[in-house]
């Protein structure tokens, strides 16, 4: 792409994963204390402050690429939501645990195959971030994957609400293996990975997974998309009025 | 997070005093003498065991309703690394509450039960959790004064008579003891901040420093079981012995950061080497414990929502597991 130089996709690349992380994060960190458990609280709160962290280091990165002055924290605390491109399935609120599981398994999966695939990027410091990510995702997916096994194959009431939460999920996982100027520059340089390759990847885990919980795929049809390019659904600002409250109430404090 | 107090407080009537009759009881005694440990197979007077099971509950529901008020801030925090240390923290306080169930089961009482006693209002918490997090600053105050104070009894209960009781503390007081320099780093950034920033930090000082020095429970003479509990090594300090020791230590931290502690009558005593202070007020303690602060209600009403919302996902776990455990046998037989 001659219009876009390479620090400018590299920079929005790193927004479309550090965003994803920030945003998915918080959505986990919302559980905390309200979990079916107390292992679960525990887990869940862990695996936010794993995608937080990767977020910090993603944005981190972001900003240097950008080299604008700007920090991690103006990135994520100080943008409005049409500059956030995070992936839609990301900011889809939690619902019932089984849906939260459902979500989570299905950009875990995507996570755990793009963490690997990232550790052998040409950008050496996204590689070393993923280095450390792919194990966090490795982890993340075995435990989204249990839950959805156990509640596809508990009870009835348990089977419906999962299967209730795939198909309301299921559309949004077209935009995990979506591609757009930037990918396809970063693409080309050995930066990003082959989406297609990783979709099929994505899709054998997911199969396997839903075949031991008794669940079906959804039928392939339309998919939303716009996170990408910071068209998002009406919950992403509700939950930045959230986040942002303190870095907007008092501009410039120091905390 | 938790101190001594609230288990001589509610008076459990159920706990006998015992005095030390019999051969059994004469060695138990002579062990806890000699600072051995009392470990869960060992004979054990029968108000020891339920000591320890009210007391070691009580710190597990602790942990666990704690993580509401702080739960509260995590998506809110200022900044990234706010949010991670936050996240973390409160992950801490999970941890806590497993462990602690995990050695009051040790005593012969299920998790479940336990739970149960907490949901039907039976069992008590720590009254600090009953008060709101209104501002950031109380983040930063509850790190500070309720877990500063939750530390000094802590460090002593690492010594408990009780083994599993003393070795799940010695893990505990390590986190604490983060958790506390956390939270007074959050307040110092806050003193060092805009006039805003001061003014919430001094508010959330004024709101948490009484029910901080409540924490350490009534007075010694108004301490029903605190004798016996000394006697048994279940507890090696008096609340008012820790209470005076967490406001000379914490006095000269607010003064550093140039905040102001909500009590006009004190003042440093040379005599005594000690700060003087005013009188607590414990009326309000008693209504707090009684159910009536300011978030008793929803404290509760949050954790039996949780439970309840949650019945389902424990549900089809076991029917999986059963469904999982069929098959297994099945196929191998």
């Amino acid at each position: 792409m001659a219009t876009l130089d390479r620090s400018d996709a590299l920079f929005r690349y790193l927004l479309r994963l550090g965003d994803t992380a920030l945003v998915l994060g918080h959505r986990l960190s919302e559980w905390c204390g309200h979990g079916p458990v107390l292992e679960e609280d525990i887990a869940l709160a862990n695996v936010a402050l794993d995608l937080t962290g990767q977020a910090n280091e993603l944005l981190t990165y972001a900003a240097e690429v950008e080299g604008r002055g700007r920090d991690a924290d103006a990135l994520a605390f100080l943008r409005d939501g049409f500059d956030f491109r995070n992936l839609l399935l990301a900011e889809q609120p939690n619902g019932d645990f089984g849906r939260t599981m459902v979500r989570q398994l299905l950009f875990d999966a995507h996570d755990l195959e793009l963490q690997a695939a990232l550790q052998g990027s040409t950008d050496s410091r996204l590689a070393a971030i993923a280095g450390k990510a792919v194990k966090e995702a490795a982890y993340h997916f075995k435990h989204s994957a249990d839950w959805v096994i156990r509640l596809g194959d508990g009870t009835d009431e348990s089977h419906a609400r999962v299967a209730a939460a795939l198909d309301a999920l299921w559309p949004y996982t077209g935009e995990m293996f979506q591609s757009d100027d930037a990918h396809a520059a970063l693409q080309a340089a050995g930066i990003a990975p082959d989406l297609q390759a990783l979709r099929l990847r994505w899709r054998a885990r997911i199969d396997a997974v839903l075949a031991e919980a008794t669940l079906a795929a959804p039928a392939e049809g339309w998919m939303q998309a716009g996170g990408i390019a910071g068209r998002h659904s009406e919950h992403l600002g509700h939950l930045l009025a959230t986040m942002q409250f303190l870095q907007r109430a008092y501009p410039g404090a120091r905390w | 997070m938790y101190t001594q107090g609230l288990n001589i407080a509610a008076g459990d009537k159920t706990i006998p005093i015992e005095a030390a009759a019999g051969p059994e009881a004469k060695r138990f005694q002579e062990r806890v003498d000699r600072e051995e440990k009392i470990e869960p197979k060992d004979w054990m007077p029968e108000g020891y065991r339920k000591t320890l099971v009210r007391q070691i509950s009580q710190h597990a529901h602790s942990e666990v309703v704690g993580m509401l008020p702080e739960g509260n801030w995590i998506t809110r925090a200022p900044t990234l690394r706010r949010k991670m240390v936050l996240l973390a923290k409160v992950q801490d306080e999970g941890g806590h509450g497993l462990y602690l169930y995990s050695a009051a089961e040790t005593l012969g009482v299920s998790r479940a039960e336990l739970i149960d006693q907490l949901l039907s209002g039976k069992a008590k918490y720590s009254s600090i959790f009953n008060y709101p997090t209104t501002s950031w600053a109380d983040i930063g105050a509850i790190g500070w004064l309720v877990d500063g104070a939750a530390i000094m009894n802590q460090v002593a209960l690492c010594r408990c008579s009780y083994g599993p009781y003393a070795r799940a503390m010695v893990r505990i007081c390590k986190e604490e003891s983060f958790h506390q320099r956390q939270g007074y780093e959050i307040m110092i950034a806050l003193a060092r901040g805009t006039s805003a920033q001061r003014r919430m930090a001094q508010d959330a000082l004024d709101r948490w420093w009484w029910p901080s020095l409540m924490m350490f429970g009534p007075s010694d003479k108004e301490s029903l079981h605190s004798a016996q509990s000394m006697r048994w090594k279940i507890k090696r300090q008096s609340n008012d012995e820790l209470r005076q020791r967490f406001i000379d230590v914490t006095v000269p931290q607010a003064e550093f950061i140039g905040l102001k502690v909500p009590d006009p009558a004190l003042s440093w005593n040379a005599a005594r080497g000690s700060y003087d202070f005013g009188a607590i007020d414990w009326t309000e303690f008693n209504e707090v414990l009684a159910g009536n602060g300011p978030c008793n209600r929803e404290r509760l009403a949050a954790r039996r929502k949780a439970h309840e919302d949650g019945a389902w996902v424990r549900a089809a776990a076991l029917a999986h597991a059963e469904k999982a455990r069929a098959r297994a046998m099945k196929k191998a037989g």
